[in-house]
């Protein structure tokens, strides 16, 4: 994870040199993904679920619905939260411990393009004004480290949220009473998050680790499914050029339906 | 814990619940500024007088100091790298910046935002110069209005030309949203909380490079593309003010005919006196 070790260099050097020929490590071409596979409802004691496989690189999304009180500029809207775990059976290089940079900008880029997606209708959540709302808590759980993990994470948010169910209550003389019945989430948008990662002059979509680890900078557009973006995030200690940001909201423009299509049935 | 949620999914749902008629020509923002105007901005370089460099920004009542520490030894020892320096950056709100109060335990959004400030900053810091050392990028936001994002890069970039770093352009930033279908520069706190997007942009104009980019909220991929422009445009109009502020410190007033000095100004061999009126 790191570039300053004599293997990055010698694997930039390798990987630059295979994408000046146009072709990638795996054989892949530039704007070619990785087999995007998602499972939905695997887990039975959470409200929703979806286990991803991108490649190698393997993501269980877990949703659980809580209660609590709104947040104050917001008292009639629960909550949506989303929240990323890089747990050391991923990477030989994770290590247990608070969260590092990557795992915050992992759950803030996907919980960024849920919330301006307008995914759920928050207002629905809310069950007495002012006072109690519910939370539904979207959680991104690393189990194997291959690279690209927020259009991962992003897609199986989504799935995850498709099938999730939320428990129903009663206002009875200003007290909730749940009802003991649940009813689906009412997911109103499927947003897309697609990052297009530059290494030297090329530009590639879905890098593995390796071209992760060697990477410039990164673009990431989300687009929802009227072909609005929705959150972009750049990332990497390169700046990007504006024809360069044109063909990465190009590129990611191009891919967002397709995957949308392939993984969460639009 | 996860970013308080936004009002901004409200206002992107009803695009119809506009308080303003959207009439073309006479259409004004709550301030009163038209689409492509900035807020006041001033920025003041070296006004701490233990930092190795520093700057005091106010874009519109976002009142920001920032310090910059080192070159110095990096500390702890292990985070050194061999073959150049460590950027760090640190944003941090005063728990009174707000309303209502927050912790002044740095947040998810403080940590990104810190993360964000970094890799928009590094592009411009020739930082192998200085193997194994860390150059430290300290913010306090006394007061925040929207946009603290792009004026702590902005007051950072100062501050690192103050500290004497060498540096491959100034990073200048500013923010584009889009309220009421309309695109507008550098949003003030309500435009950024009742708007439909926000895209804060840093620039660096001598190399066209663009360092940060983020959007959150709806927009086009037409309206995109002009509302990256138009941020290009205001980082241009920072970008002379950022070099006010450092020439009115260091008195470069170059006359045409002799060439430009190779390197930025070196660092001051006394303290300079402590400006006054920056809290």
């Amino acid at each position: 994870m790191s570039k300053n070790n004599i293997v990055s260099h010698l694997k930039q050097k390798k990987i630059s040199e295979v994408l000046s020929t146009g072709k990638r490590m795996d054989g892949r071409g530039f704007g070619d993904f990785r087999e995007l596979t998602i499972k939905s409802n695997v887990l039975f004691k959470s409200e929703g679920s979806a286990e991803v496989w991108l490649g190698k690189s393997h993501v269980m999304v877990g949703v659980k619905v809580g209660t609590g009180t709104p947040f104050e500029d917001t008292p009639n809207e629960g909550v949506l939260m989303t929240n990323a775990e890089f747990t050391p059976i991923a990477n030989a290089a994770w290590e247990p411990g608070p969260p590092n940079e990557a795992s915050i900008e992992l759950a803030r880029v996907v919980d960024r393009g849920l919330r301006s997606a307008n995914v759920l209708t928050t207002e629905s959540l809310c069950i007495i004004p002012g006072k109690f709302v519910q939370i539904v808590f979207v959680d991104l759980y690393v189990l194997n480290y291959d690279g690209n993990l927020i259009d991962a994470c992003s897609a199986g948010a989504v799935a995850a949220l498709m099938v999730a169910k939320r428990p129903t209550f009663n206002v009875i003389e200003k007290e909730a009473k749940p009802t003991g019945e649940k009813v689906p989430l009412i997911v109103c948008k499927k947003p897309v998050a697609v990052s297009v990662i530059k290494i030297g002059d090329s530009l590639i979509l879905d890098p593995t680790a390796d071209e992760e680890d060697v990477m410039d900078a990164r673009l990431t557009v989300t687009f929802d499914e009227d072909d609005h973006i929705c959150t972009m995030q750049k990332s990497g200690s390169v700046g990007l050029t504006v024809d360069e940001i044109k063909k990465c909201i190009n590129m990611a423009q191009e891919k967002a339906p397709q995957i949308r299509a392939k993984a969460l049935g639009d | 814990m996860s970013k308080k949620p936004t009002t901004k999914k409200t206002a992107a749902r009803k695009p119809a619940a506009r308080s303003k008629k959207p009439k073309v020509d006479s259409w004004k923002r709550a301030d009163g500024r038209s689409f492509d105007e900035l807020r006041p901005l001033k920025i003041e370089s070296g006004v701490l007088p233990n930092a190795d460099g520093s700057a005091y920004i106010e874009m519109g009542r976002n009142k920001i100091l920032c310090g910059v520490f080192g070159p110095r030894e990096m500390h702890p020892k292990h985070n050194a790298k061999p073959n150049e320096a460590v950027l760090r950056c640190r944003y941090h709100m005063a728990p009174f910046s707000v309303d209502p109060r927050r912790s002044p335990a740095p947040s998810r959004r403080d940590q990104e935002i810190s993360m964000v400030m970094r890799s928009a900053l590094e592009p411009a810091v020739f930082l192998d110069r200085y193997p194994r050392a860390s150059i430290d990028v300290y913010i306090e936001v006394l007061e925040a209005d929207g946009g603290t994002r792009c004026a702590s890069i902005n007051a950072a970039s100062v501050a690192l030309v103050d500290a004497g770093i060498p540096m491959k352009d100034l990073v200048a930033a500013c923010a584009v949203g889009k309220i009421d279908d309309k695109i507008i520069v550098d949003l003030g706190d309500y435009e950024d909380k009742k708007g439909q997007s926000d895209m804060p942009v840093a620039y660096m104009p001598k190399l066209g490079k663009v360092t940060l980019l983020q959007m959150d909220g709806i927009m086009t991929a037409e309206e995109n593309e002009r509302a990256l422009n138009l941020a290009i445009d205001g980082c241009k109009k920072v970008y002379e003010v950022q070099r006010e502020a450092l020439k009115k410190k260091y008195g470069i007033d170059q006359p045409q005919d002799k060439p430009p000095k190779e390197f930025p100004p070196e660092e001051p061999t006394e303290e300079p006196p402590v400006e006054e009126g920056h809290q």
